[in-house]
């Protein structure tokens, strides 16, 4: 897997990679990813749980358009994938890609854990670092 | 105080029109819309038209004439149409103007929409890894509601069902072939729980309606149905939205319940009042959702009322008379019109193959990007 992240400020490196969420300093309310840009100096960055569970997941069957859509695979090659809500309990609900061999296995309310995950931008010589939910 | 009436209502048919641009259709809607009203572009006070991917309404203006005419064009997401006739019932309702019209069209490229994540103030990843999608959004939202909720899958193709028979007996439609509710479930998985028949399609079209203020009607000799309310309302924190990379775990009301609620209460009538309803069916589940959203039942009801046909033609409540969104399509700009259109058609008797027996009080809830939902009720 490369090393380099999707996004800079998207979640910490290491052994046990974290979410980087951000905390309104005069609301406490939690938010992902933290915002960037002139909405920043609002909030303090929060390391999110690593582990929660389900709250809703579905499966992008189709190839999504590009852009926005950056892959490196095409319409023949595409392989559908799942993705959801996940709830990181006391602090926010985020939404995830979700990596899991058995869709037909996914549940809401299972508990959900997050891993790093490579993703093939089209173009690019190395895969990218992004992150996603696995069923713990 | 003024009432507001709509005495003319026009509709350029749903659906794939390769020989006309979307204004050419806007400019057919208001033109029927006169028609029907039987009064003069040079009648008309105040315009309120938009578009939200086929440019500017008041290109319209020098094919309608060059009037001087007060032409307003609204943008507002998905709820475009819905915010067009919420201005025109303000305008005369503050007394400032007697007649004028609300229209909207669209036309929009084939398949799903593509957004730009920066256009939403969303970071590029966002997109880049394939989450930016409209389809996703619906998809978690009734996925979450079912299990909550013990809605099943053939529910969402009932829903399906019933628009295609309503499409099949409405002029304006675009979708009129029928199809079962079985191969409905069985077509295409889009996105799970979603297959391909039960949602929408982008499409084109337009929609215009003409107001009156009550003194204006009865002075050309007019009638038509009386806006007894109508509301548009945004999200707040702990409703769910289409393109949101986190949520609130402390969950809140939708746009839909708040317009809903406020819609009410200003025409003084409730639910069950309600003969005749056209609610926001992006896809199945949504209308499912929007029933329990716009106060007409609670959470879970959905399964047995649409298995006993309560929202069919001859039901409880008729649900998308003509279609709606499923068996129409959604030109963004002028959907939330159609649905209004429809129900004028309604509640003036008009609905020929359709028509909702003695239907006095039609409801019409449009919702949309970026979270938002305009409501109007009308009384015959």
């Amino acid at each position: 897997m490369g090393v380099t992240p999707i996004a800079e400020g998207l979640f910490t490196a290491g052994e046990r990679p974290r979410l980087i969420g951000g905390r309104r300093k005069d609301t406490g309310r939690v938010v992902f990813p933290i915002p960037s840009g002139a909405e920043a100096a609002l909030y303090d960055p929060v390391e999110l749980a690593e582990a929660g569970t389900l709250w809703s997941f579905t499966v992008q069957r189709f190839r999504p358009k590009s852009p926005p859509y950056a892959g490196a695979d095409d319409d023949r090659t595409f392989r559908p994938f799942a993705l959801g809500y996940v709830e990181l309990p006391g602090q926010v609900i985020v939404e995830s890609r979700i990596e899991t061999d058995d869709i037909a296995a996914l549940k809401v309310g299972m508990p959900m854990r997050l891993v790093l995950t490579p993703f093939q931008r089209a173009g690019e010589a190395e895969p990218a670092v992004t992150y996603a939910f696995q069923p713990a | 105080m003024t009432e507001v009436h709509i005495v003319g209502a026009g509709i350029h048919p749903f659906g794939r029109h390769d020989d006309m641009s979307g204004l050419d259709q806007g400019v057919f809607a208001v033109r029927e819309a006169l028609g029907d009203a039987g009064v003069e572009w040079g009648d008309i006070q105040f315009a309120f038209g938009g578009s939200s991917a086929a440019g500017n309404a008041d290109a319209m203006l020098p094919r309608l004439g060059l009037t001087g005419v007060q032409f307003i064009n609204v943008a507002n997401g998905c709820a475009t149409g819905g915010s067009a006739l919420l201005s025109g019932y303000w305008a005369i309702k503050s007394g400032e103007f007697d007649l004028g019209v609300v229209l909207g069209f669209d036309k929009h490229p084939r398949g799903a929409f593509n957004p730009e994540p920066a256009d939403w103030g969303l970071p590029d990843w966002y997109g880049e890894t394939g989450l930016m999608l409209t389809t996703q959004f619906f998809a978690n939202k009734i996925n979450r509601y079912m299990g909550l909720h013990g809605i099943t899958p053939m529910t969402l193709a009932r829903v399906a069902e019933k628009a295609f028979d309503n499409g099949a007996r409405t002029p304006h439609s675009w979708r009129k072939q029928p199809m079962a509710a079985e191969d409905i479930l069985k077509s295409q998985m889009v996105s799970d729980p979603l297959t391909k028949f039960m949602f929408c399609s982008p499409a084109e079209g337009g929609a215009a309606l003409i107001l009156a203020s009550d003194r204006k009607m009865r002075e050309l000799g007019l009638a038509g149905p009386k806006v007894r309310g109508a509301a548009v309302r945004t999200r707040v924190n702990g409703s769910f939205e289409v393109f949101s990379p986190s949520l609130d775990i402390e969950r809140g009301p939708s746009p839909t319940m708040i317009a809903s609620r406020a819609a009410f209460e200003i025409s003084g009538v409730d639910p069950a009042d309600v003969d005749v309803a056209q609610l926001q069916d992006t896809e199945s589940g949504a209308e499912i959702m929007h029933m329990a959203e716009n106060g007409f039942c609670k959470d879970g009801e959905q399964e047995a009322l649409i298995a006993e046909g309560a929202t069919r033609l001859g039901g409880r409540l008729p649900v998308n008379t003509d279609g709606g969104c499923l068996a129409c399509g959604e030109p963004i700009g002028a959907s939330g019109l159609r649905q209004v259109y429809e129900n004028v058609q309604q509640l003036r008797g008009r609905a020929v193959g359709r028509q909702v027996e003695g239907a006095r009080l039609g409801y019409s809830q449009v919702y949309g990007a970026p979270g938002l939902s305009a409501v109007a009720i009308l009384e015959a």
